[in-house]
C-alpha cells in the first residue's frame, strides 16, 4: 500500500512534477523569476537559497495555495492547474510547512482531521493516525490538545498529516530549523525510508551539511531565480554557498582586543512563574557574560527562551531583584526603562510587532527603546529633529536600505529592518547587550553585518548575550555557549568543547542536570 | 471574477485625504435615495439639511452649542480609542459629571455664594466623569473584563441613578412636581458669550481642549505611548511603556471631558439638571470621533458637521416633516462609508481574473 | 404563583437566549459582532410591521429575521470584505440599527396583533404545575432550546462545526490548510444576524402584542455578555440566559413588594448584575488560561 513506485520500474524518464518557468510577482517584486523544476520519484530533491531567494513562494505555487502570475505545472506529463491545496491534495502532492498550520486548542486528531478530506469519518481519521504513527515511528496520542506538545511533536502532527493521503510527492519546508541534531537525524531515517517507498521529496533548506547528507539533487534559487541544479554531493559547502549567496561573504573577523573582563550581566538563581499557561516555568538559571565576550544560549523554541529574555529585558519582573545584576545594580525589580538607564540594551526575535511599531515611522521607532536616555525627549515633549538625527546615524552604520528618508517600518525588508533594530541598540553603545535570534529570517548580507557588529561591541568592552536557534551562527560569534532545556540552562561550554553533537545532546534534554526523562514519551502512541 | 484586498506597502496619504470627502458624498447619495423613498424631493431635503442652518446667525449659534458636548466627548473618546481601549461609555460619564457638578450647585442653591461656584461645578463634573469611568478600566485591569461591555452597563445605571435624584432627593420642592432640580443660581451658570443668544462659554473650553489634545498627541512622549499602545502593544510593553497605567489614564481622560460636557451642558444652555438632558450625545461622540479620524482637528470639524445634522434635522421635521430618525440613521450610513472609504488607506483593492481579459490556465 | 414566575423568566429570557446563540456562533468563528442590538431592534421592527400588514405572527418572525440578516450583511461586507476594525463597524451597526428601526416602527406605534399562540395539547399542557412550563411555551421558547442544541451538535459533532472551530482558533492556518476563512465567517454572521432579528421580534410578538420604539432596551449587550460568561459553550449559555432572565423578573416583581429601595436600583440590577459576572468570569479565567476563540476580532487578508 506504501510503494507507489510502478513495479519493476527503473528511474523513469518522465518527471512527476515538472515546473515551467513559473514567475510569481507581487506589485513591482517580483519573489519568482522564471523558474524550472523537475521532481523525480525516489528521489530527495534540495531547494537551496538563503532568506528571501523565493523558495517558499515557488514551493507554495506547486501546492496551489498560491497563483503564479505566469508559467505551468504539469503533473505525470499532463497540465495542470491548482485552485487550491485541496487540488493539490487529491493529485498526491503534501506539504509540511515551516510555520505549522495547527490549531492549539483542539485535539491532534481534529488537527490531522482538519488537513484531509471530508469524506473520511473521525473515528477511521484516528484509528489510521494511530497506525501511522507507529508505522513511522512519530509517535502521538491522536486526543492530546496541540498546546501541550512540544514543538518537536507538532511537526510530527504535520509530517503524519502529509503521510495518511499518501503523498506521491512530499514538500518539506525546512523541517529542521526547530529540531535538535539528534530529533532531525531521526526525521532523516523516516524520509530515507519514504524515498524507498518511491516517493518523490523536496527538501528546502538553507542548512548545507544537511543537503550534503541527505539529499540526491540540489536546484539552488537566488534572488527568486533558479541558478544552478546540481549533485549536492559533488560540491563543496563552499561552493554551494557561493552559488546561493552570489559572492564570496567575507567570513566574520573575530573579536581582536582585550579578552574579558569583569563580568557585566549576572543571573543568578533565576526562577520564574510564566504568565502564560502555555509557556514554560524558569528554573534556576545562573549565567555571568563578562565585559568583552560574546556568550550564546542555544536551544530548540520553546524551551523558555521567551521567558528569560522577558526576565532579562524587564518586560516581566523577578521575585527576586538580585537575580539579575547589571554592572554590580541588582535589576530584578527594575522595570525596562530603569535598566536601559542602567547602559542595557534589548534585541527581542520578533522585529515586526515587538522589537519595532511595524506601521509606525522609524523616528517613532527609535523613541522606542530611546525616549528615556538618549536627549530625544526635553520636558516631555518629543525633539523630532533629534530622533531624524537618530535614524540617520543608524542608516549610515548600519547600511540601511531604505525607499525614503523616514518610512514606515513594515515596508523595510528583514534584513534591513533587523539590522536598523540592532544598529538601533548598539549606537547607544550598551554596556549589557542581550540579543535573540539576530540574524533569523535575514539574507546573508545583513547577517554578516549584524554579527561583526555584535563582535565588535563586545571588542569595545560590553558583554554581549545571544539567544539563538543556529548552531552555526552560535559557533561563528560566542566564545561559550549555554544551553535552554524545559526552562533550565546548562553550565556555559567553551567554543572549542561546544561541538554540534554535545549541544544537540543538551538540546535534546541529555545532560546530568537535567529532570528525568521526556514527559513526552509517556503518553505517546506507539512510542 | 474576485475582488481582493491587497496591503500596501505604506499608508496612501492620497487616500488619507480623499477618504472622508467620498465617505461624505456617499452618504448624500444615499440619503437623496432615502429621501426619495420617504416621498420627499432630495434637493429640497438635502438643502434644509445642510445649507439652510448655515445661514441664519441663530442656526449657526445653535451648532456651535451642539457641537461643543460633541467635540469634547469625541477628543476624550479618541485618546481612549487611539490606545485600542474602548470605552463605550461615555454617556454614563457625562452624566455621571452632571450629577457631581449639580450636586454643587444645588446644595448652594439660593446661599448667596461667590462665583468660585461655576469653576469649582466644573472640576467636580470632570473629577465625577474621570472616576465613573476609572470603574470599567479597574475591571479590565485588575479582572481582564471587556470594558466594552462594562462601561455601556454602566450608562444604563448612571441613567437610572440620575432619575432617582431628580425624582427624589434633589427635586426643585417650589417646581410643582416636575421632575426636575431648581433652577441653578446665575453664579452656578456658565456665562453666554453673546448677550441673549444660548452660545456659552463652554464653546471656547472645547477649543482649548483641541488645541491641547493636538499637542499633547502629537508632540509628547504621553502621546507616543498612547499611540503606541494602540499600534503595537508588545512594542510598547518593550518600550517599558506600563500598560496598565495607560488604559487607566485614558479612561480617566475621557471620563474627565465627558463629565466635563456634562455639567456645561446642564450648567449652560440648560439651566437645571433633568432626565434627558443627553440626547445621546455619548453615542454620537463616538461617530464623531471616527469620522474625525481620532484627530483632534478633525474632531472639531466632525463635531460641527454633525452638529449641523441634528439642527438641521430638527428643522426638517418641523418644515418637511421628517422623521428625526432619519437624523440617526444618516449619522449611522455615514459612519459606515468613512469606514469603508478608510480602509483603501491602508489597503487597495484588486480585480483578479477580470472578465475582459481571456481566461488562461494558471493567471 | 411560583408557576406563573417560572412563566415569565422563561419569557423574558428567550430574546437573551437567542440572540446569545447566534452570536456565539460568530464570535466561535473569530469574529466579533458588537450590532446584536441595533439587529435586534430591527427585528422588532420588521417583524412587527411584517407580522401587522400579512396577519400572520410566522410571517413576522421571518420579516425580523431577514432583517437581522439584511443588517449583518453590512458588517460583513465592511468586517470580511474591506478589513475594517470590527468593534467600530458593530457599534455603527448599532446606532443604524436603532435609528432604523425608529423610522420603520414609527408608523407601528399603538397598533396591536394577536400575540404568537402558545402551545396547547389535550392532555399535557394541564399537568398542574409543570404543564404549561414544558407544554405550553410558544413557538420562540422551543425554537430557542432547539436551536441551542443543534449549534452544540453542529460545533462538535459535524466536519462543518470543527472547521469553524478551527477558523476561530487560527485563521492563518485554516487558510493555509484551504479553508475559505472569510466565506466562513460571513456565513456565521449572516447565521448570526437571524438569530439577532428572531430574538428581537419576539418582544414585539410573544412578549408584548405590540411595538415601542427601544424596546430592546440593552438586551442585546446583555446577549454580548451571556457568550463571555458561557465561555463560547453552548451549554452553560442556557444556564446564563435564564439566570439573567430571573434577575430581570426578580427585580420586577421586588419593586411590586413595595420594599422601599427606589425602583431605579432595581431596575438597574440586571446590568450591575452583569458587570459582577463579567468581573467573576474573567477573574476566574485568567487562572485557568482563556477560553476566548483566539482569533477573536482579528482582521484578516489572506495573502495570495
Amino acid at each position: 500500500m506504501h510503494d507507489v513506485s510502478p513495479k519493476g520500474a527503473s528511474l523513469p524518464t518522465e518527471p512527476l512534477l515538472r515546473a515551467v518557468a513559473i514567475s510569481k510577482r507581487y506589485g513591482d517584486f517580483l519573489a519568482n523569476d522564471r523558474i524550472d523544476l523537475d521532481l523525480y520519484p525516489a528521489e530527495i530533491h534540495a531547494l537551496l537559497g538563503e532568506n528571501g531567494a523565493g523558495k517558499s513562494t515557488l514551493v507554495k505555487v506547486m501546492y496551489g495555495l498560491i497563483q503564479p502570475s505566469e508559467g505551468e505545472l504539469y503533473w505525470s506529463g499532463q497540465k495542470i492547474v491548482l485552485a487550491g491545496p485541496s487540488d493539490a491534495r487529491a493529485l498526491g502532492i503534501g506539504m509540511v510547512f515551516q510555520h505549522f498550520s495547527l490549531f492549539e486548542n483542539l485535539t491532534v486528531a481534529e488537527n490531522v482531521a482538519l488537513g484531509l478530506p471530508a469524506s473520511e469519518s473521525f473515528a477511521a481519521i484516528s484509528q489510521r493516525l494511530a497506525e501511522m504513527s507507529r508505522m513511522y515511528g512519530l509517535p502521538l496520542d491522536p486526543r492530546r490538545e496541540v498546546w501541550r506538545l512540544s514543538v518537536g511533536e507538532r511537526q510530527r502532527i504535520e509530517i503524519v498529516r502529509a503521510l495518511m493521503q499518501n503523498p506521491r510527492l512530499l514538500i518539506l519546508d525546512e523541517p529542521t530549523a526547530v529540531l535538535t541534531p539528534q530529533e532531525a537525524d531521526q526525521l532523516f531515517v523516516v524520509l530515507e525510508r519514504l524515498k524507498g517507498e518511491g516517493r518523490a521529496i523536496l527538501y528546502i533548506s538553507h542548512k548545507l551539511d544537511e543537503v550534503k547528507r541527505l539529499c540526491d539533487t540540489a536546484t539552488i534559487l537566488r534572488g527568486g531565480k533558479k541558478i544552478a541544479t546540481c549533485n549536492p554531493r559533488l560540491e563543496t559547502a563552499a561552493s554551494l554557498a557561493r552559488m546561493m549567496v552570489g559572492a564570496d561573504i567575507g567570513e566574520v573577523r573575530a573579536a581582536s582586543g582585550h579578552g574579558p573582563s569583569s563580568p557585566r550581566l549576572v543571573i543568578r538563581e533565576l526562577s520564574l512563574e510564566p504568565d502564560d499557561p502555555h509557556g514554560t516555568r524558569l528554573e534556576n538559571v545562573s549565567l555571568e557574560v563578562r565585559g568583552g565576550e560574546v556568550v550564546g544560549i542555544a536551544g530548540v523554541a520553546g524551551n523558555g527562551q521567551d521567558e528569560l529574555f522577558a526576565a532579562l529585558s524587564g518586560e516581566r519582573l523577578v521575585p527576586s531583584g538580585g537575580a539579575i545584576v547589571i554592572d554590580g545594580r541588582a535589576a530584578g525589580r527594575l522595570g525596562v526603562t530603569d535598566r536601559r538607564r542602567l547602559g542595557a540594551a534589548f534585541v527581542p526575535e520578533e522585529r515586526l510587532g515587538h522589537g519595532t511599531a511595524p506601521r509606525m515611522r522609524l523616528s517613532e521607532n527609535v523613541l522606542l527603546t530611546g525616549h528615556a536616555a538618549s536627549g530625544m525627549v526635553k520636558h516631555g515633549f518629543v525633539d523630532k529633529a533629534a530622533t531624524l538625527a537618530v535614524v540617520d546615524r543608524t542608516t549610515a552604520s548600519f547600511d540601511v536600505r531604505k525607499a525614503k528618508r523616514d518610512p514606515e517600518a513594515a515596508s523595510l525588508s528583514g534584513g534591513n529592518l533587523q539590522k536598523f533594530v540592532v544598529g538601533r541598540e548598539i549606537l547607544r553603545e550598551p554596556g549589557v547587550l542581550v540579543v535573540s535570534q539576530p540574524t533569523w529570517g535575514v539574507d546573508a548580507g545583513a547577517a554578516a553585518v549584524i554579527r561583526q557588529a555584535l563582535i565588535d561591541l563586545a571588542a569595545r568592552g560590553s558583554a554581549v548575550l545571544v539567544i539563538s536557534q543556529d548552531l552555526d551562527e552560535l559557533a561563528e560569534i560566542a566564545g561559550r555557549v549555554a544551553v535552554m532545556f524545559h526552562g533550565r540552562l546548562s553550565p556555559p561550554l567553551d567554543a572549542a568543547e561546544a561541538t554540534r553533537q554535545r549541544l544537540g545532546l543538551l538540546m535534546g534534554g541529555a545532560s546530568t542536570a537535567a529532570p528525568a526523562a521526556e514527559p513526552e514519551a509517556s503518553h505517546a502512541v506507539g512510542a | 471574477m474576485q475582488l481582493v484586498l491587497e496591503r500596501r506597502a505604506e499608508r496612501s496619504t492620497i487616500a488619507a485625504i480623499a477618504s472622508p470627502l467620498i465617505a461624505i458624498a456617499l452618504t448624500l447619495i444615499t440619503m437623496s435615495v432615502l429621501f426619495a423613498i420617504l416621498g420627499k424631493n432630495p434637493i429640497a431635503a438635502l438643502g434644509v439639511y445642510f445649507i439652510e442652518p448655515l445661514t441664519d446667525a441663530y442656526s449657526l449659534e445653535e451648532i456651535a452649542v451642539k457641537a461643543t458636548p460633541l467635540v469634547l466627548i469625541g477628543v476624550g473618546l479618541s485618546f481612549c480609542y487611539i490606545a485600542n481601549v474602548w470605552n463605550i461609555g461615555a454617556e454614563g460619564q457625562f452624566l455621571a459629571g452632571a450629577v457631581t457638578g449639580s450636586w454643587l450647585a444645588v446644595h448652594t442653591n439660593g446661599m448667596g455664594v461667590g462665583h468660585w461656584v461655576l469653576p469649582a461645578m466644573l472640576l467636580l463634573g470632570a473629577l465625577g466623569g474621570a472616576l465613573y469611568a476609572l470603574i470599567p478600566a479597574i475591571c479590565k485591569v485588575r479582572f481582564g473584563a471587556s470594558e466594552i461591555l462594562t462601561s455601556l452597563m454602566l450608562v444604563y445605571v448612571a441613567d437610572l441613578g440620575m432619575d432617582y435624584l431628580v425624582r427624589g432627593p434633589w427635586r426643585d420642592p417650589h417646581g410643582l412636581n416636575f421632575p426636575t432640580t431648581a433652577e441653578f443660581d446665575p453664579v452656578a451658570t456658565v456665562p453666554t458669550l453673546i448677550d441673549g443668544s444660548r452660545l456659552h462659554a463652554g464653546a471656547i473650553v472645547a477649543l482649548l481642549v483641541v488645541m491641547l489634545a493636538t499637542v499633547v498627541l502629537g508632540r509628547t512622549i504621553m502621546g507616543f505611548e498612547i499611540r503606541l499602545i494602540g499600534a503595537a502593544p508588545k512594542a510598547a510593553r518593550f518600550s517599558g511603556f506600563n500598560a496598565d497605567k495607560l488604559v487607566l489614564l485614558t479612561f480617566a481622560i475621557s471620563g474627565a471631558l465627558a463629565g466635563l460636557a456634562g455639567i456645561i451642558e446642564v450648567a449652560g444652555p440648560v439651566g437645571h439638571l433633568q432626565p434627558g438632558i443627553s440626547p445621546g450625545y455619548g453615542f454620537t461622540a463616538i461617530i464623531v470621533a471616527f469620522l474625525g479620524r481620532l484627530n483632534p482637528v478633525g474632531i472639531l470639524i466632525a463635531g460641527l458637521f454633525l452638529a449641523l445634522t441634528f439642527i438641521g434635522g430638527e428643522s426638517a421635521q418641523i418644515s418637511m416633516k421628517i422623521p428625526l430618525d432619519l437624523t440617526k440613521v444618516f449619522q449611522g450610513i455615514l459612519l459606515f462609508f468613512v469606514l469603508a472609504c478608510d480602509s483603501l488607506i491602508v489597503f487597495r483593492i484588486r480585480i483578479l481574473n477580470p472578465f475582459w481579459k481571456p481566461v488562461h490556465a494558471n493567471a | 404563583m411560583l408557576e406563573a414566575i417560572i412563566l415569565s423568566v422563561i419569557a423574558a429570557s428567550t430574546p437573551l437566549l437567542l440572540a446569545a446563540a447566534g452570536e456565539l456562533v460568530v464570535e466561535r468563528s473569530g469574529v466579533l459582532n458588537l450590532g446584536v442590538e441595533g439587529m435586534m431592534i430591527m427585528g422588532a421592527a420588521c417583524g412587527f410591521a411584517g407580522a401587522y400588514v400579512s396577519g400572520s405572527t410566522l410571517v413576522g418572525a421571518f420579516c425580523g429575521a431577514l432583517a437581522g440578516v439584511a443588517l449583518s450583511s453590512i458588517f460583513a461586507l465592511l468586517t470580511q470584505g474591506l478589513a475594517v476594525n470590527q468593534v467600530a463597524t458593530g457599534l455603527a451597526l448599532t446606532i443604524l440599527g436603532v435609528g432604523l428601526s425608529g423610522l420603520i416602527g414609527a408608523g407601528f406605534v399603538g397598533d396591536r396583533i394577536d400575540p404568537v399562540p402558545q402551545l396547547n395539547l389535550p392532555f399535557l399542557t394541564g399537568i398542574p404545575g409543570i404543564g404549561r412550563i414544558v407544554f405550553g411555551q410558544d413557538a420562540f421558547v422551543y425554537v430557542s432550546i432547539a436551536l441551542v442544541i443543534g449549534i452544540w451538535l453542529f460545533l462538535y459533532r459535524t466536519r462543518a462545526g470543527l472547521v469553524l472551530r478551527a477558523v476561530g482558533d487560527n485563521q492563518t492556518s485554516a487558510h493555509a490548510l484551504g479553508y475559505p476563512v472569510l466565506r466562513i465567517r460571513v456565513l456565521a454572521i449572516f447565521f448570526g444576524g437571524a438569530c439577532a432579528g428572531l430574538a428581537g421580534a419576539f418582544l414585539p410578538l410573544a412578549y408584548t402584542p405590540f411595538f415601542i420604539p427601544g424596546m430592546t432596551a440593552g438586551r442585546g449587550w446583555i446577549a454580548l455578555a451571556l457568550v463571555v460568561f458561557a465561555s463560547w459553550r453552548p451549554g452553560r449559555l442556557v444556564a446564563g440566559a435564564y439566570l439573567f432572565g430571573a434577575v430581570t423578573i426578580l427585580q420586577l416583581h421586588a419593586q411590586a413588594l413595595g420594599l422601599g429601595i427606589p425602583s431605579q436600583l432595581m431596575s438597574s440590577l440586571p446590568y450591575l448584575a452583569t458587570v459582577i459576572v463579567l468581573v467573576l468570569i474573567s477573574r476566574a479565567r485568567s487562572t485557568a488560561g482563556s477560553a476566548a476563540p483566539a482569533s477573536l476580532g482579528m482582521v484578516f487578508v489572506p495573502d495570495r
